[in-house]
């Protein structure tokens, strides 16, 4: 458990990632009170639809990042096909066209990384369904700092490959269902 | 957080390659930046980041494998098809009005978007009325682009993305392949000058009436960015174009109220008359 209050959400998924942030997004009520900062893989060539699938279906207010935006609680932000989002020292939102990490950008790792390096133990670091291993080492760094690690529970995730490398990178990881997950943000929320 | 030892460092680092080759890398966004130097320090085996900046400072030949980490060479030839495709229809038709067409491409890389939008005013039929300025501020990226030499395996997706853009020949018109390579022809670059530059610390060097400046803003900071596109402000004719990357925007800039919106989709702005 992180020292601080947590003050600020990364979320990285792949494979059944659609569904099961779902059930995560769709828990968050309207006054969520922190960002939450998601990257989910799709192909790169497939037009930016993840903040408009789940526009209808969350309270707090969801849209794609735009270069250099502020960082506003409450609001969550996807990741631009094809570009990897990272936060910056300021807070706010930035792109990059960095090589691709294990085949993908957005890279779930250079989310996490930079956000460990900003937020430090006020991060929260979750892991969900996935079929490769992006994101084992950014939850790692998010660990490292004093964030509170958090992965789906292997046998409730869809593809299991994503969730197991980082519960083997992460010692201290939690382990979770869906449904726990989304109980706990909700209830850090209400901590605030 | 971010004032621990390793931002100390990193800061001081920025700083010797300054003043040492003067290439300022200090208003770049940092969260990239800190990326792009940790792997550099892994790659020269350096356990701290003072001790890359005591090599970097000692021997320049450190400092030229630096600038290659710390300035991102990904590109494509006619990456995002619909911008190409965009300029055609709506671009093209109003620049076929100047007796003679400047096109500045800023940060071109490796030439993969030089290359393209040589071929597109080629296809558009402009002759030899286009003179094309590509800059980069990375020396041996702008050689690789002056060369015109791509890896064949990569010429499937730029003859795709040719195709979506809208283009009007088969895209192996313009290369021969040999040896696993496709080399561009020649006399695309009689009408190309390739040159270092840095938005950062150079001036404006001509008058033009077409900028294309895609994916280096993101690299930048706010005050960077600002100065870039005042450099393009500056450069550009009455009611020039100025075109960024598929997710760069004027909105937090200075210069947001200097253009009009020609294009949202793909981000083509027109610079206004006063
Ligand atoms: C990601 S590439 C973009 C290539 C191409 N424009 C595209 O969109 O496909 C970024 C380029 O910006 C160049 N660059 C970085 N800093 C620069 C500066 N201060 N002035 C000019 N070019 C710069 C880099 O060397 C690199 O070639």
């Amino acid at each position: 458990m992180g020292a601080s209050i947590p003050k600020a959400v990364v979320i990285g998924t792949s494979a059944g990632g659609v569904t099961a942030l779902s059930k995560i997004l769709s828990r968050l009520p309207k006054d969520f009170r922190l960002p939450v900062m998601v990257v989910i893989h799709v192909p790169p060539d497939k037009p930016s639809i993840m903040s408009s699938l789940f526009r209808e279906k969350c309270g707090a207010p969801v849209k794609e990042i735009e270069d250099k935006e502020e960082i506003v609680d409450g609001t969550v932000y996807f990741a631009a096909p094809d570009y990897h989002m990272l936060v910056e020292p300021s807070k706010r939102l930035s792109l990059s066209m960095d090589e691709r990490v294990f085949h993908s950008r957005p890279s779930i790792d250079v989310l996490f990384e930079s956000a460990s390096h900003c937020f430090g133990d006020s991060l929260i670091g979750v892991i969900l369904t996935g079929a490769n291993e992006d994101g084992a080492n950014g939850l790692n760094a998010v660990e490292r700092v004093g964030g509170v690690a958090i992965v789906q529970t292997p046998q409730e995730a869809e593809h299991q490959e994503m969730p197991r490398a980082a519960i083997e990178k992460c010692k201290s990881a939690r382990v979770m269902t869906l449904e726990e997950i989304a109980n706990y943000l909700v209830e850090v929320s209400v901590r605030q | 957080m971010t004032n621990d030892t390793e931002d100390i460092e990193i800061r001081l680092l920025l700083e010797a390659i300054f003043h040492r080759y003067h290439y300022d890398f200090r208003g770049y966004a940092q969260a990239s930046i800190r990326r792009r130097l940790k792997q550099a320090k892994e790659f020269f085996s350096c356990p701290t980041y003072s001790n890359l900046q005591d090599r970097v400072l000692h021997d320049s030949a450190v400092f030229t494998r630096l600038v290659s980490f710390l300035t991102i060479q990904v590109s494509e030839l006619f990456r995002d098809p619909q911008y190409f495709k965009a300029i055609r229809e709506t671009v093209v038709p109003y620049l076929k009005t100047y007796p003679s067409l400047k096109v500045w491409i800023a940060g071109c890389s490796e030439g993969e978007e030089v290359y393209s939008l040589a071929i597109l005013f080629r296809e558009e039929g402009f002759g030899n009325r286009v003179i094309i300025y590509a800059t980069d501020i990375n020396p041996v990226a702008i050689e690789r682009a002056e060369a015109g030499v791509y890896n064949l395996d990569r010429m499937k997706l730029f003859t795709e993305n040719h195709r979506l853009s809208g283009g009007k020949s088969s895209l192996s018109d313009y290369y021969t392949a040999a040896y696993g390579a496709a080399v561009f022809d020649k006399s695309l670059r009689e009408q190309i000058v390739f040159s270092d530059h840095s938005l950062v610390t150079d001036s404006v060097f001509a008058e033009v009436q077409f900028v294309s400046c895609r994916n280096v803003l993101i690299y930048f900071d706010r005050e960077l960015q600002n100065r870039a596109v005042r450099l393009f402000h500056g450069s550009l004719s009455r009611h020039g174009f100025l075109g960024l990357g598929m997710k760069e925007s004027l909105r937090f800039t200075e210069y947001a109220s200097s253009f009009i919106e020609w294009n949202r989709d793909v981000r083509i702005y027109q610079k206004k008359s006063t």
